[in-house]
């Protein structure tokens, strides 16, 4: 029988089990605003695309894009923009191996939601 | 019994057979993102809601297309590369190549899309 390599190995975490905490929350909405950001990307090529092919066609895309819905589908977009763009930076300097004690790693965390929605605020703001 | 040093096991760019490739190209993105996108938020915040002349005239731009289609690019390749990570977490087999496949087409039919656009109101 082969006698090396039998230790225990870590499980992933399961979220049905696990206690969520700061860490586990800010990694698992960096996947979601990531996959979500598609239905903007949809709606705002579809919208760019019309505006490219035809005054009927932009009449229909537009009418999408600036309703209730199209605000809905891009304001939702622009804070998942800031969410994934602050968590990114987040994993790039973990990728340099820093900020991954504990406490150190929660208050990046903190500060990757608070400041997506400061900066979702601020970029309504703006423009 | 299997004897394998750390060397051994460590050789050939492991199980995915490309290395750290994946990750580096995540992260090169991700730094290419970082710079094109908020400045794409911008343009894209301040045409959305002009009549389709002003739409045409902020897209045709030389540096509003360019960078429009690079963040376009460089946006779905990572998208396509993120997803995979997904996929490859929770799923196995025929399953999570079709998956893979599936994300990769949707990357590159966006991807044409906006170029074609782009050609089409910049050129």
């Amino acid at each position: 029988m082969p006698a090396t390599n039998r230790r225990e190995r870590p499980l992933s975490p399961h979220i049905q089990i696990f206690r969520w905490h700061v860490p586990m929350l800010t990694s698992i909405l960096t996947r979601i605003t990531g996959h979500a950001l598609m239905a903007g990307v949809v709606l705002a090529l579809w919208w760019l695309t019309a505006a490219a092919v035809s005054d009927a066609a932009f009449a229909t895309a537009n009418a999408v894009a600036t309703s209730w819905f199209g605000d809905l589908v891009f304001t939702g977009s622009l804070w998942a923009v800031w969410y994934h763009y602050l968590a990114g930076l987040r994993h790039l300097y973990f990728d340099a191996g820093r900020g991954l004690r504990i406490e150190v790693a929660e208050k990046l965390g903190i500060a990757v939601i608070v400041g997506s929605v400061v900066m979702t605020i601020l970029t309504i703001i703006v423009i | 019994m299997r004897i394998i040093t750390d060397r051994k096991r460590a050789e050939h760019r492991g199980a995915s057979g490309t290395g750290t490739e994946h990750h580096w190209q995540m992260q090169v993105s991700a730094v290419g993102l970082a710079v094109l996108v908020p400045i794409l938020v911008y343009v894209f915040g301040h045409a959305l809601g002009g009549d389709r002349q002003s739409v045409i005239d902020t897209f045709a731009n030389p540096f509003v297309a360019i960078l429009t289609g690079l963040a376009l690019f460089v946006g779905m390749r990572h998208f396509a590369a993120g997803s995979a990570i997904m996929i490859e977490d929770y799923w196995r087999g025929t399953l999570r190549k079709a998956l893979l496949i599936f994300v990769t087409s949707i990357a590159y039919i966006a991807i044409a899309t906006g170029l074609f656009a782009l050609a089409k109101i910049a050129l």
